[in-house]
């Protein structure tokens, strides 16, 4: 018994001292030359299929040109700052972190980011839009492969049999909508639920026609406002999109209860899974024929949090740069409805990929929700959903809401 | 009930010294076991319980933000926190909002739950069966139950209005989850259908441990229906219903993934209450000092009705 309990403990012994020897051996190595890395744990939320599968694709590629073999974790989207802070406070962090660009400027602001500027990466080439969204006080600390935007999908055969053309101004859009409403149906749908997604949803509208958020309470974001007002009011869209989801958004215009919808480019899967709906994209429409139009930049990056293991964090910095390389950002593209965050891409990719055309064009002039406001983004969202929700409820006019909404 | 044996001979001051002293030595020792036995107990409690709650105190004095994960840094505020929920202008609607719901809920899953344990104390045909189907909206899952009560309440499509349409209940759809008016009432009747379940269980074993003797010498004076309600029933059932009313209070005024499933608080903030707003402010908002700063709010509401069900009870043991 007691000679058991010994071999144990000596056993044991040996183990730790083999490990601490490990350690230093590879504590040594680091310093000396980046070779020793063999393995990086990556965090993400793509943790449904197909997305799971496609993105495990692009990894894998990269770890077998780096050669090194990955650690990767999935969370469900709406999980993972929470997982990130968790893993913060316990000095766990991944070598490398995925963000939804929104949350990029925040998490850096907490000091948890390393700049990859100083790790031999730039954002050459990347569309401005997301050169904002993933730079902090001037350093960049999160590279986009593949982005996403919004636009106005619409089903082909309903305009058709209407003989209404896609629209192109905010009249039009109004116009065609109330002819394509009819029993059981209605001309256009969008979410304007009271989430981070329904400001998402509005942004369109408020920058095409010169809105900032900067200064939400100006004529301008009153009058996009107005506009989703007025498709509510008049019948051409239902009351219930102030608790709709874009999946919801989605789902009405499958089932043929939405003739138009605004929504993303991550809906064609499912969209092709309704062969019966012929539809096509336009961009969002102008409420005067001079605007452009503007419309919010989706997509995630991949940072490398700080890591006190130099060779580490070189590593997991190349392994981003790899993810950003031409090849992967148009393998990436092609294969998840999304698009490359490279101008130089994105008219060869239209070509190979027509569907995703409006989108390509879109996505040049889109900007990012934290470009101007960096970590103070989700207060603005915040008033700008409040307001939309006390606007489309008639609690308040739509020059009042944003007034209202800010308290 | 809770009456412990009291372990004090008469005999023992007029005993001899050493009789004494070894009775003593004994009761240390029994003191010192019951000790042992509570203290793992207490132990658990402190960190499962105690933990937590201290811990939400102190973050609700701090600027306790997103940074704080990474630095660890949070620096201390004093009250900031409680003024500024407390001035929030949406502040004053959740604790309307938070009272309405909790009244009505209650009332409501509370009355209905009494009359349907009555009923089901006269023995018919397939009475167990149908006692145990209504316990199935407390076993579904809040998620499930909000997101299919969401589908049924839709304005267009939904399945309830549809058939009160059909029915020529009503000529328009009502917007139940769509107008501010609407939808707290919605909310709260989505709300009453999960608790009552709860309520019928506890009720029904209640009214069973009632003697039917009482009812029999009842009936001689001629307390039956009504009147037997009136003077047995009741009567009887108090401490089962205090007891259930107010563990209805402190469950029901933190209630949030039903509202969050159905709502998320909106249209214009007609369902926010302040366990909506305290999630927001936590867990969209990241500022974690603010939404400890309302959950004490409602720790402290709920402590005040727990203190109540500790003397109602007590006061129902004494009687």
């Amino acid at each position: 018994m007691i000679g058991n309990r010994i071999a144990a403990a000596l056993a044991g012994v040996t183990a730790l001292s083999l490990a601490l020897a490990g350690c230093g051996d590879s504590g040594n190595k680091s310093s000396s030359s980046g070779q020793s890395v063999t393995s990086l744990s990556i965090l993400d939320y793509y943790n449904n299929d197909p997305d799971k599968a496609l993105v495990q694709k692009g990894l894998d590629s990269c770890a077998s040109k780096l050669s090194i073999t990955i650690k990767r974790e999935t969370v469900p989207g709406d999980t993972l700052i929470a997982k990130v802070l968790q893993q913060a406070s316990s000095k766990t962090l991944p070598d490398v972190l995925m963000l939804d660009n929104p949350d990029v400027q925040q998490i850096a602001a907490t000091g948890a980011l390393a700049p990859l500027n100083d790790l031999g990466l730039n954002a050459d080439g990347v569309i401005q839009g997301m050169v904002d969204a993933t730079s902090y006080q001037g350093k960049l600390y999160g590279l986009a492969p593949v982005t996403n935007t919004i636009a106005l999908f619409y089903n082909k055969t309903m305009l058709a049999d209407a003989g209404v053309q896609p629209p192109k101004t905010w009249d039009e859009l109004k116009a065609a909508a109330k002819k394509l409403t009819k029993p059981g149906r209605y001309g256009m749908a969008f979410n304007a639920n009271a989430t981070y997604e329904g400001s998402w949803q509005f942004l369109p509208a408020m920058w095409t026609n010169g809105g900032d958020e900067t200064d939400l309470k100006s004529p301008q974001v009153a009058e996009a406002l107005q506009l989703w007002v007025d498709l509510v009011k008049s019948g051409s869209a239902s009351k219930s999109v102030i608790n709709w989801t874009q999946g919801d958004v989605k789902d009405q215009f499958v089932a043929g209860k939405a003739a138009m919808m605004v929504n993303g480019p991550w809906q064609i899967p499912a969209l092709a899974k309704a062969p019966n709906v012929k539809w096509d994209v336009v961009t969002f429409p102008l409420n005067k024929p001079d605007q452009t139009p503007v419309a919010p930049l989706g997509g995630e990056a991949w940072t490398v949090p700080l890591n006190k293991d130099q060779a580490k964090q070189q590593k997991a910095a190349d392994f981003v740069k790899c993810l950003n390389s031409d090849e992967n950002e148009l393998a990436w593209a092609k294969a998840r409805f999304t698009l490359p965050t490279k101008t130089a891409l994105l008219d060869q990719y239209a070509q190979e990929v027509p569907s995703m055309k409006a989108f390509a064009e879109q996505v040049k002039t889109a900007r990012a929700r934290t470009g101007k406001l960096g970590d103070k983004w989700p207060d603005a969202a915040k008033v700008i959903y409040q307001a939309i929700q006390l606007a489309l409820t008639g609690k308040a006019s739509a020059q009042d809401a944003f007034k209202q909404a800010s308290g | 009930m809770v009456h412990a044996p009291t372990l004090t001979p008469t005999t023992e001051e007029s005993g001899p010294q050493p009789v004494r002293r070894a009775r003593l030595r004994r009761r240390r020792g029994e003191e010192l076991t019951k000790v042992l036995f509570v203290a793992p107990a207490a132990l658990a409690m402190l960190a499962l319980f105690g933990y937590p709650v201290v811990k939400n105190l102190l973050m609700s004095v701090q600027d306790y933000t997103l940074r704080t994960f990474f630095t660890g840094q949070a620096p201390w505020v004093g009250l900031r926190n409680y003024t500024t929920v407390v001035k929030d202008h949406l502040f004053s609607q959740a604790m309307v909002n938070t009272a309405l719901f909790t009244i009505g809920s209650i009332a409501f899953q509370f009355g209905i739950g009494l009359a349907l344990a009555l009923f089901f104390r006269r023995r018919f045909p397939l009475g167990g069966v149908l006692r145990s189907l209504l316990l199935l909206p407390w076993l579904l899952p809040l998620i499930v139950s909000s997101a299919t009560w969401r589908s049924i309440l839709e304005q267009d499509s939904g399945i309830l209005n549809r058939t009160l349409m059909g029915l020529g209940i009503v000529n328009d759809p009502v917007p139940w989850l769509n107008s501010p008016s609407v939808a707290l009432i919605a909310v709260i009747g989505v709300n009453i259908w999960i608790g009552i379940p709860f309520n019928v269980t506890l009720l029904y074993s209640g009214l069973a441990e009632i003697p039917v003797e009482l009812y029999e010498a009842g009936q001689l004076d001629g307390a039956t229906g009504w009147r037997g309600f009136r003077y047995i029933t009741w009567p009887n059932l108090r401490a089962v219903a205090s007891v259930l009313l107010v563990l209805g209070v402190v469950y029901t005024i933190k209630v949030l993934d039903i509202i969050l499933g159905l709502t998320g608080g909106g249209p214009a903030n007609a369902t926010q209450t302040l366990a909506t707003q305290s999630y927001q402010r936590s867990f969209v908002d990241f500022k974690f000092g603010q939404g400890a700063a309302l959950s004490n709010i409602l720790i402290a509401i709920s402590l005040a009705f727990a203190i109540l069900y500790l003397r109602t009870t007590r006061r129902a043991v004494d009687e």
